[in-house]
């Protein structure tokens, strides 16, 4: 087996091993707590209506977005906890920009995604100056700006919100429909449609593998993230590359909120939903970084959601349960990268050793 | 050494001793007797196997062949809470202990057991304390304490765990001669108390002045065992690096008048005042190697740094052929053609977790073949491993090998390759044959006449005075951060330069 393919084997074994665990850890929890193990499963492994199946590909998109930008500081080794704080500020402006409509149709789209891009860079950007100039660490300082990101929106939403007819909900001015990003149909028996979004996320993906595995700047991040004093010595200007990988990656935190936004709430109010920057960390995990299998976990995330919703209903058990699973499978996952990474790297220091000796012994057949 | 009585089995007895790493036999064949109430030294060269013979000894790594006797039982450690149950203590050379507790709490953390964490524990480090003249006072706090003093607290808690055999591992290299004096002193007490103290060092003239016997390391193997009064260090010295000395004299000197690098008052501040790179000129001409002697930490690694731009506070001048590069990063300086062969490969030299073809790149990343515009070429720079693979002779299977895979050797041939084809100018070799085997590291000593050949400029820093001198065009002893002296290496021996480099002797 070439070393390529044993790699590729071992990088899907990883991620196999962590649902298994994760999926019977979930079950020993049902058994103990006397709830129908099979019947959950059952439930939640059946296959998904269509009208579920565009619910899960809406949020996976979503996911996938907050993946992306968490995978980015990992693959340095930085990790970006706020990407929850970055993503709402900046579809908070990205709301009031759209909102305000100052360009026609779909241009006011178009600067209403870059300016969240700026405001997700701008903030995560703040982390990677601290970290850079005064050695904070950028877990901590991008946890604190997730509380301020949140005071930040509720107070200026206060200031520049419309309060929805006959309800206590306020939020930003409805975005034009000209400005709308229309999604797409899969199925005439479905009223929701897919996130047009959709298309900008896979763009997204496409142009993080070819920016990290590709080009320059991408090794210098890579080689950074795997060993500084390496990169620096090959003359990486980590300082400066600390920065531009928080940038990034907070640009990337900005697009989170904006599907949801063009795609569906179409203003940015007290309901809009959070907590999708900390899914991104345990979809980055599951997902080794890599674009396609962040995909996966995106897609496994929402798939896990959308399909315990009925779990009340039919079985009497708490929706609930599927985020003790997504927790376990965090944990899983890190154990099994780790077992499995160690085994990987055994294998090949025995395989080179063999594949060595074996040419030094035809060498030696050779000369006698 | 021989085992005459019955009634006193050796303190420790290895005896045959191996232990492989993928690709690298770390441990041969090592037979060891240490008898209680002696100083036993163990010498060699960097990478000759000391540390993980003592890993093993200290239950921190297992053998794969051989036995392990302490005090005439055989013992499997399996971790140093065996070795310390057996009474294997170890002191290591990066002192372990916790600044903002007191000497008594560093003691018993982890011991509680043993004596309670009050007034008898107190009670039993002064008792050690006294019976050893280690002179320590158990509520001082260790951030109060000097290196020396701090030492003893290490030695004092290895005791106090019971230890009767105490490795001591390179104890001297951070201490001022006095401390050195004062440690000697702490060791022959111990030795008369009747402990077994096995002492790793690679400074002869301590080795001969506080050991009762030598064993000498090379390759991986114990290749002597020495009674220090009838050697001297030259002696010692030959023991350990044997005859595998390269042969400068047989090649005509390529130097040229043409001055290719020109160092002029590089200086490193330093925070507590003394700099720790001091007012350093020198020049290298086309096809010299100038080689920097000096007892480690005197200067070399940060004089090194200094030169490739990774120390931002370093003043003074840096010119390659003619440009001013001071003021230029890392990346800029690598581009006006430094070649880097750093001392640590593993944390300076290579992505370990990254295939062959991606540390060809690492360093290279703006230059072709590596670099294509802003892309990485990966086709280009498969091909350039390719070739270095051959070249060079490292032993692989292929370019998308990791880099953790291959034996120290193969990983540095894979560096001397690399920085060997960035067309450099100047190259820049930190000890380079430290920890790799002996084919590799006279491929290596190859490889630096060729580049002197081709008419580089090559600064070689080094440990190992023979290398230097087998290699080196020029010498220039580095002391405290400042060049001291200047040497003809076609007629200076180890000790002239050995005297030079600890300040003993003014010019021999």
């Amino acid at each position: 087996m070439t070393p390529r393919m044993t790699r590729v084997l071992l990088s899907v074994a990883a991620p196999v091993l962590a649902l298994v665990a994760a999926f019977a850890i979930t079950s020993a929890v049902l058994l103990v707590a006397g709830d129908p193990a099979g019947e959950v499963w059952a439930t939640i492994l059946s296959w998904p209506e269509p009208r579920n199946l565009v619910n899960i590909v809406n949020s996976a998109t979503v996911l996938y977005l907050s993946g992306l930008a968490v995978a980015v500081g990992f693959r340095m080794n930085l990790f970006n906890i706020g990407v929850d704080g970055q993503y709402r500020i900046a579809a908070f402006v990205a709301a009031v920009v759209a909102g305000e409509a100052w360009l026609p149709g779909p241009l006011n789209a178009v600067l209403a995604i870059l300016a969240a891009i700026l405001v997700g860079a701008a903030w995560a950007g703040i982390a990677g100056l601290l970290r850079a100039t005064r050695g904070v660490s950028e877990v901590i300082s991008t946890i604190m700006l997730n509380f301020i990101s949140t005071s930040i929106v509720a107070y200026s939403l206060r200031q520049v919100a419309v309060r929805e007819e006959g309800s206590n909900i306020i939020g930003t001015k409805p975005i034009p429909e000209s400005s709308r990003i229309p999604g797409f149909s899969i199925s005439s028996e479905v009223s929701t449609d897919v996130y047009g979004f959709l298309l900008i996320a896979v763009l997204a993906g496409v142009g993080y593998w070819v920016a990290l595995n590709r080009t320059r700047f991408g090794f210098d991040l890579r080689a950074t993230g795997q060993s500084q004093t390496a990169a620096v010595a090959s003359g990486v200007n980590v300082k400066k590359m600390t920065v531009t990988a928080m940038l990034v990656s907070g640009g990337l935190a900005g697009l989170v909120g904006l599907p949801i936004l063009f795609g569906n709430a179409y203003s940015y109010g007290s309901t809009f939903q959070s907590g999708l920057g900390f899914a991104g960390i345990a979809i980055a995990l599951l997902g080794r970084n890599h674009p396609i299998g962040i995909a996966l976990g995106a897609l496994l995330f929402a798939f896990l959601d959308e399909q315990s919703n009925p779990l009340q209903i039919l079985v009497d058990v708490s929706p609930d349960i599927v985020k003790i699973t997504q927790g376990i499978i965090v944990l899983t996952v890190v154990i099994s990268y780790e077992v499995v990474r160690r085994y990987g790297q055994r294998l090949e220091q025995r395989q080179v050793a063999q594949a060595l000796e074996s040419s030094d012994n035809t060498k030696a057949e050779v000369r006698a | 050494m021989t085992d005459t009585s019955t009634t006193t089995a050796p303190a420790v007895r290895l005896v045959g001793i191996g232990k492989r790493f993928p690709g690298v036999i770390a441990n041969d064949d090592v037979n060891i007797e240490v008898a209680r109430g002696s100083i036993h030294a163990i010498v060699g060269e960097n990478g000759a196997g000391k540390s993980t013979l003592m890993k093993i000894l200290y239950g921190v790594q297992k053998p794969d062949a051989g036995t392990v006797e302490i005090d005439g039982a055989q013992v499997d450690l399996s971790s140093p809470a065996d070795a310390i149950k057996a009474g294997v203590g170890m002191v290591f050379q990066h002192f372990m202990l916790a600044d903002n507790l007191t000497v008594l709490e560093n003691v018993v953390l982890g011991a509680e057991r043993l004596h309670g964490i009050g007034a008898k524990a107190r009670e039993e480090i002064l008792r050690i304390s006294d019976a050893y003249g280690l002179d320590i006072r158990p509520d001082q706090l260790v951030e109060a304490l000097g290196v020396g003093d701090r030492q003893r607290v290490e030695i004092l808690k290895v005791l106090y765990r019971g230890a009767r055999t105490i490795i001591l591992d390179e104890p001297t290299a951070v201490l001022v001669p006095q401390e050195v004096d004062e440690l000697f002193g702490n060791l022959r007490e111990l030795k008369s108390e009747g402990l077994a103290v096995i002492f790793i060092s690679h400074k002869l003239d301590e080795v001969l002045s506080v050991a009762d016997v030598v064993t000498v390391m090379r390759r991986g193997t114990t290749v002597d065992t020495v009674d220090p009064s009838s050697v001297n260090a030259h002696q010692l010295a030959e023991l350990m690096v044997g005859s595998e000395l390269p042969s400068p004299s047989t090649e005509s000197s390529t130097v040229t008048d043409e001055v290719l690098i020109s160092v002029n008052h590089l200086t490193l501040p330093s925070p507590d005042g003394r700099p720790l790179v001091d007012d350093v000129s020198f020049t290298i001409h086309r096809g010299e190697v100038l080689g920097i002697a000096g007892v480690e930490g005197n200067g070399q690694s940060e004089l090194v740094e200094a030169i490739m731009g990774m120390l931002p506070r370093a003043t003074g001048v840096v010119e390659v052929d003619g440009r001013d590069v001071s003021g230029l990063s890392t990346r800029h300086r690598r581009e006006a053609g430094i070649g880097y062969i750093p001392a640590d490969r593993h944390r300076h030299g290579l992505l370990l977790d990254a295939p062959l073809w991606e540390n060809r790149v690492l360093g290279h990343q703006t230059r072709t073949p590596a670099a294509k515009g802003i892309f990485i070429d990966k086709g280009a720079s498969r091909a350039d491993t390719e070739r270095i693979i051959e070249e060079y002779d490292v032993r692989t299977p292929g370019p998308d090998v990791l880099a953790r895979a291959l034996s120290g050797g193969n990983q540095q041939k894979l560096i001397v390759g690399r920085e060997m084809s960035g067309d450099p100018i100047l190259l820049i070799a930190a000890h380079p044959t430290r920890g790799v085997d002996v084919g590799a590291q006279a491929a290596i000593w190859d490889h630096i006449k060729d580049a002197r050949r081709l008419g580089l400029a090559v600064l070689l820093i080094s440990a190992d005075l023979d290398e230097l001198i087998g290699l080196s065009d020029r010498i220039q002893v580095i002391l405290r951060g400042r060049l001291v002296g200047e040497f003809d290496p076609g007629h200076v021996t180890p000790e002239q330069l050995g005297s030079a480099m600890t300040g003993a002797g003014d010019k021999a």
